[in-house]
C-alpha cells in the first residue's frame, strides 16, 4: 500500500503553533446556544409550528450534510450545518410546508456549501441560497403569512397553515387565515404598524424575523464573547437609518420612518446572525464596515424602489459575492513597508 | 499564383497554409457573391413555400381569439383606428398594417353583440398583448383573452391560464379595480391572483387604459351609424354591412365550441 | 494518426463525445429553451436539420471554398438552413415557434455546428461528415431531451403536457426559470463526472490488482 499523509512518522504543520481555548464546534455551539432565545420566541409568537418547521429544515441540512461527509473531513458535528438548519427555518412563514423547509435545508447545504469544498470554503451563506432557492422554487408558499393577533387567540396550540401537507403536493392554504407582512402593508396598502408591535414581535412575518429585541440581546452576547464582528450589524443598522432618515425626511407619507426600517422585516435577523457568518464576510474591519454599508444601501434601495417587499436576502447574497474583492482592497499594510501593497 | 485545386487540398490537411498566399480578390468575391445568390434563391423558394401555412396560422389565431372574446359571433367586420375616428374604410394609399384595429362582432341574427379590441401594455417581464370583447353603450367587458405575453411560467401566466382569473371579466363593467383574493365588494373589482400580483394588476391596468382610449371612439363610430341606419335600414337592413372582403364568416364549428 | 470508421464517426458525437455533455458546447439553447420536452424537442430537431444540411453542403463544395473566406461561407450555408428552418417551424408547429422565440434564429451561432465544419466537414468525404452530422446531432437532442425531462417533470409536474403527479402537484417553478437551466446542466454534469471518476477509480484499482497478481 502506498503510504498517506496521515501515516507519516512526522507531522509537518504550518504556523499559528499555539491553540487558542476556541475551537470550530465551540464557536457554532455558541451561536446555536445563543439563538435558542429567538426560537424560543418564535414558538411563543407561531405556537408548534415554529418548532415542526425549524426542525424540517435542520433535518434537511444535516442529512444532506452526512450524505457528503460519509468520506473526508467529520465536519457533521461540528454544529455548522445545525446553524444552516435554525437560520434557514428561522427566515421561513410559520404555515410552511415540512417538505419544503426540508427541500429548502438540503438545498443551503448541498449548493450552498458542500459543492463549493464544505465548511469555510462557500461564497454563500448556505442558510440564505436555501431561502433564494425555496423563494424561486415555491413563491406562493412562501410568501403566504398565516394571520397573527385575534385569528389565533387562545388556539396556542394550532398549527398556523398546511405544515404536514403531503411531499411535493401544494399546501391547503385558507385566505381567511392569511394576512400581509408589515413591510408589504406598507409597500401595497401604504399603511404603517405600531413601532411597539414591531419591537416585540407581535406581527406577521417570518418565524424568527418578528422579535426584535430578543435578536439583539442574542446578538449582543455573541459580540461580547467576539464570535461576531460587531461592526457588520453596526454599519448595517447605521446605514439603514442613515438613509431611512434622509428619505424620510424629504417625504414622509412616502418613505417609512428608520425605526419601521430597522425592525420591519428580516433585517434584525440577517444583520446579527447572517451577515456576520465568518466563512461570507470580510476578513479585514475596514471591510466589515464597507459590507456593512453596502447591505444596508442594498436592503433600502430593494424595499423602497424594488418590485419585491423584502430585500435583506438579496442584499447579503449580493454582498456576499463581493466579499473577495472587498478584502483584496482592503489588505492592511505590509509590516515595514510605507507604500500600500495591492494586488487588483 | 498557386492552382487552387491544389491549394486546397494542401488547406485542408493539418495545418492551414498562411494568408500571405496570394488568391485573388476576385475569386474571393465571386465565391462568396455565388454562394450569396444561391443562398437567396433557396430564401426564396423557402418564404413563398411557407408563406400561406403562416398566413392562414396568424389569421385563424385572431378568428379563434376574436370568436373567443365575444362569444361567437355568426360574423365581425374589421374596422381601422385613423386619427380622425374609427372608420369602415382606409383612406386612399395607406397601409393596412399602419393602422390599429378593432373588430365588430354581430350574431347569426345580425344583431351587433360589441367590439373585439386589442389593449398592449408592460407587464412583469414584458409587453402583455391582450384582446377583449367590449360593448362600448353599456361600457361592460364581454371577455379577454391574452395573445401574447412571457410573464413567469407558473406564477405570472395565470392570467393567460387561470381560468376563474379570466372569467372574472366576463359583463363587468369598466373601470376595472384590482383587489385582494376573497376581497371583492363592489361590481366592478376583480380578485387578483396570489402571488402574481403585479401581472393581474398589468391586466387591469392595460384594459383600463384602452377602454379610456377607445370608447369615446367607439360610442363616436357607433352614432353615426346609426344615424346613417335610421336613414337606410327601412329600405335595405344590409346596407350597413361593409363590402364582402371585410366581412369574414365565422366558422360553425368554432361557435358551437365557444361557452 | 489512425483513420476513424465510418461507425465510429456515428457514434462519437452521440455520447463518448457528446457536443453538450462532454464538449460543452452550445449551451445557449440548451439553457434557454429546455423548460418544456416540446420546446427542448423542437429545439433539437431543428439544430439536427441545420447541421446535417450544412455538414452535407460544405463537405460537398469544400474545394470551391477558398480558405480565406471559409468561415464567410459556411455561416453563409448555416444561415440559410437557419431561416428555412425557421420558416418551416412557423408554419408547421406555430406555438412551439412562439414559444422559441428569437432562439430559433440564434441556432446561426450555435458554435456545435460550426464546429463541426470547421473540424470535420471541411476535411473528410460528404459521407462521412453526413454520419458525423448524424452522430453529433443525435447527441445534442439527447442532451436536450435529458434537459427538458428534468425540467418539465420537476418544474410543470408533467411529461409533454401530460400530469404526471395529480392536481395538487406543487410545481418548483425555479426549474423552468433561467436559474433551473443552470441548476439542471451543472447536476447532469455533475453526476456524469462523478460516474466517469468512479469508473476510472475501479479500472486503475482492477489494473493494479491485475499486475500484483
Amino acid at each position: 500500500m502506498t503510504p498517506t499523509p496521515h501515516s507519516q512518522p512526522i507531522q509537518v504543520m504550518a504556523a499559528p503553533h499555539f491553540k487558542g481555548p476556541d475551537s470550530t464546534p465551540q464557536i457554532m455551539w455558541s451561536v446555536v446556544a445563543s439563538l435558542c432565545p429567538v426560537i424560543a420566541a418564535s414558538i411563543y409568537f407561531f405556537g408548534p409550528s415554529a418548532l415542526l418547521v425549524i426542525l424540517a429544515s435542520c433535518a434537511g441540512a444535516i442529512v444532506t450534510e452526512w450524505a457528503f461527509v460519509r468520506s473526508g473531513p467529520r465536519t457533521l458535528f461540528d454544529g455548522s450545518g445545525m446553524i444552516t438548519g435554525v437560520l434557514l427555518g428561522l427566515t421561513l412563514p410559520p404555515g410552511f410546508p415540512l417538505w419544503m423547509a426540508f427541500v429548502g435545508g438540503a438545498f443551503g447545504i448541498g449548493f450552498g456549501k458542500m459543492i463549493f469544498g464544505g465548511l469555510g470554503q462557500n461564497i454563500f451563506n448556505p442558510a440564505l441560497l436555501g431561502r433564494a432557492f425555496l423563494q424561486a422554487a415555491f413563491p406562493v408558499a412562501i410568501t403566504t403569512w398565516s394571520a397573527s393577533g385575534e385569528a389565533w387567540a387562545g388556539s396556542w396550540w394550532h398549527l398556523r397553515g398546511d405544515n404536514f401537507a403531503l411531499p411535493l403536493m401544494s399546501p391547503h392554504v385558507v385566505d381567511t387565515l392569511t394576512g400581509a407582512t408589515p413591510l408589504g402593508f406598507m409597500k401595497f396598502e401604504h399603511t404603517a404598524t405600531s413601532n411597539l408591535d414591531l419591537l416585540l414581535g407581535s406581527v406577521n412575518g417570518s418565524i424568527g424575523e418578528t422579535s426584535g429585541l430578543v435578536i439583539l440581546v442574542s446578538g449582543a452576547y455573541l459580540a461580547w464573547k467576539n464570535f461576531l464582528n460587531w461592526r457588520i450589524p453596526a454599519s448595517i443598522f447605521l446605514s439603514v437609518a442613515g438613509i431611512a432618515s434622509v428619505l424620510h425626511a424629504i417625504d414622509a407619507a412616502r418613505y417609512p420612518s428608520p425605526i419601521f426600517m430597522l425592525f420591519s422585516g428580516g433585517l434584525m435577523l440577517g444583520a446579527v446572525f447572517m451577515a456576520t457568518d465568518m466563512v461570507t464576510s470580510p476578513v479585514t474591519n475596514r471591510g466589515c464596515w464597507i459590507f456593512g454599508i453596502g447591505i444596508g444601501f442594498l436592503v433600502v434601495s430593494i424595499r423602497i424602489w424594488g418590485g419585491l417587499s423584502e430585500g435583506v436576502m438579496y442584499a447579503i447574497l449580493l454582498m456576499n459575492a463581493l466579499v473577495p474583492f472587498i478584502n483584496r482592497i482592503t489588505q492592511p499594510r505590509v509590516f515595514g513597508t510605507s507604500v500600500k501593497v495591492r494586488s487588483l | 499564383m498557386s492552382d487552387p485545386a491544389t491549394l486546397h487540398d494542401t488547406a485542408h490537411a493539418v495545418p492551414p497554409p498562411p494568408l500571405t498566399q496570394d488568391v485573388s480578390t476576385v475569386k474571393l468575391v465571386f465565391t462568396l457573391v455565388f454562394a450569396g445568390v444561391i443562398a437567396g434563391v433557396l430564401l426564396v423558394f423557402a418564404f413563398h413555400a411557407t408563406l400561406p401555412a403562416i398566413e392562414a396560422h396568424k389569421a385563424e389565431v385572431l378568428r379563434a381569439a376574436i370568436g373567443e372574446v365575444l362569444k361567437g359571433p355568426a360574423r365581425y367586420e374589421t374596422l381601422y383606428v385613423l386619427p380622425e375616428g374609427i372608420s369602415a374604410t382606409l383612406p386612399s394609399g395607406a397601409r393596412e398594417k399602419d393602422f390599429e384595429k378593432v373588430f365588430y362582432g354581430f350574431d347569426a341574427q345580425d344583431t351587433p353583440i360589441g367590439f373585439a379590441l386589442v389593449a398592449m401594455g408592460p407587464g412583469f417581464q414584458d409587453q402583455i398583448k391582450l384582446i377583449f370583447g367590449f360593448d362600448p353603450r353599456a361600457g361592460r367587458l364581454l371577455g379577454i383573452k391574452v395573445l401574447e405575453s412571457k410573464e413567469t411560467p407558473g406564477l405570472g401566466d395565470k392570467i393567460e391560464k387561470d381560468a376563474s382569473f379570466r372569467t372574472q371579466f366576463e359583463g363587468i363593467a369598466a373601470p376595472l379595480l384590482g383587489v385582494k383574493k376573497g376581497e371583492k365588494s363592489a361590481e366592478n373589482e376583480i380578485e387578483m391572483i396570489t402571488g402574481a400580483t403585479i401581472s393581474s394588476r398589468a391586466v387591469v391596468r392595460n384594459l383600463n387604459q384602452a377602454v379610456t382610449r377607445l370608447q369615446p371612439l367607439l360610442l363616436a363610430y357607433l352614432d353615426a351609424q346609426a344615424k346613417v341606419g335610421t336613414t337606410q335600414e327601412e329600405s335595405n337592413p344590409k346596407a350597413t354591412a361593409s363590402t364582402p372582403n371585410r366581412v369574414v364568416p365565422v366558422d360553425a364549428d368554432l361557435r358551437s365550441a365557444a361557452p | 494518426m489512425r483513420k476513424s470508421t465510418a461507425q465510429e464517426d456515428l457514434l462519437r458525437g452521440i455520447w463518448r463525445e457528446n457536443p453538450v455533455l462532454v464538449q460543452v458546447l452550445g449551451l445557449c439553447p440548451t439553457l434557454a429553451v429546455t423548460n418544456t420536452v416540446e420546446n427542448s424537442l423542437v429545439m433539437g430537431i431543428a439544430t439536427f436539420a441545420v447541421l446535417l444540411g450544412s455538414s452535407f453542403f460544405v463537405s460537398l463544395f469544400k474545394r470551391f471554398i477558398p480558405n480565406e473566406i471559409r468561415i464567410s461561407v459556411y455561416i453563409l450555408i448555416i444561415a440559410t438552413f437557419v431561416t428555412v428552418a425557421e420558416m418551416c417551424l412557423e408554419a408547421l408547429v406555430p406555438e412551439v415557434h412562439k414559444a422559441l422565440g428569437a432562439f430559433i434564429a440564434l441556432i446561426v451561432v450555435n458554435c456545435i455546428i460550426l464546429g463541426r465544419q470547421e473540424a470535420f466537414a471541411a476535411k473528410n468525404t460528404v459521407w462521412r461528415s453526413v454520419l458525423d452530422a448524424i452522430g453529433s446531432g443525435l447527441g445534442f437532442i439527447l442532451a436536450m431531451l435529458m434537459m427538458g425531462s428534468l425540467r418539465e417533470v420537476i418544474g410543470y409536474g408533467t411529461f409533454l403536457g401530460i400530469p404526471l403527479f395529480g392536481d395538487s402537484y406543487e410545481p418548483w417553478v425555479v426549474m423552468i426559470l433561467p436559474p433551473g437551466g443552470f441548476l439542471t446542466l451543472g447536476v447532469i454534469l455533475l453526476t456524469l463526472g462523478y460516474v466517469e471518476e468512479r469508473r476510472r477509480a475501479n479500472r486503475v484499482s482492477a489494473m493494479s490488482a491485475q499486475e500484483r497478481a
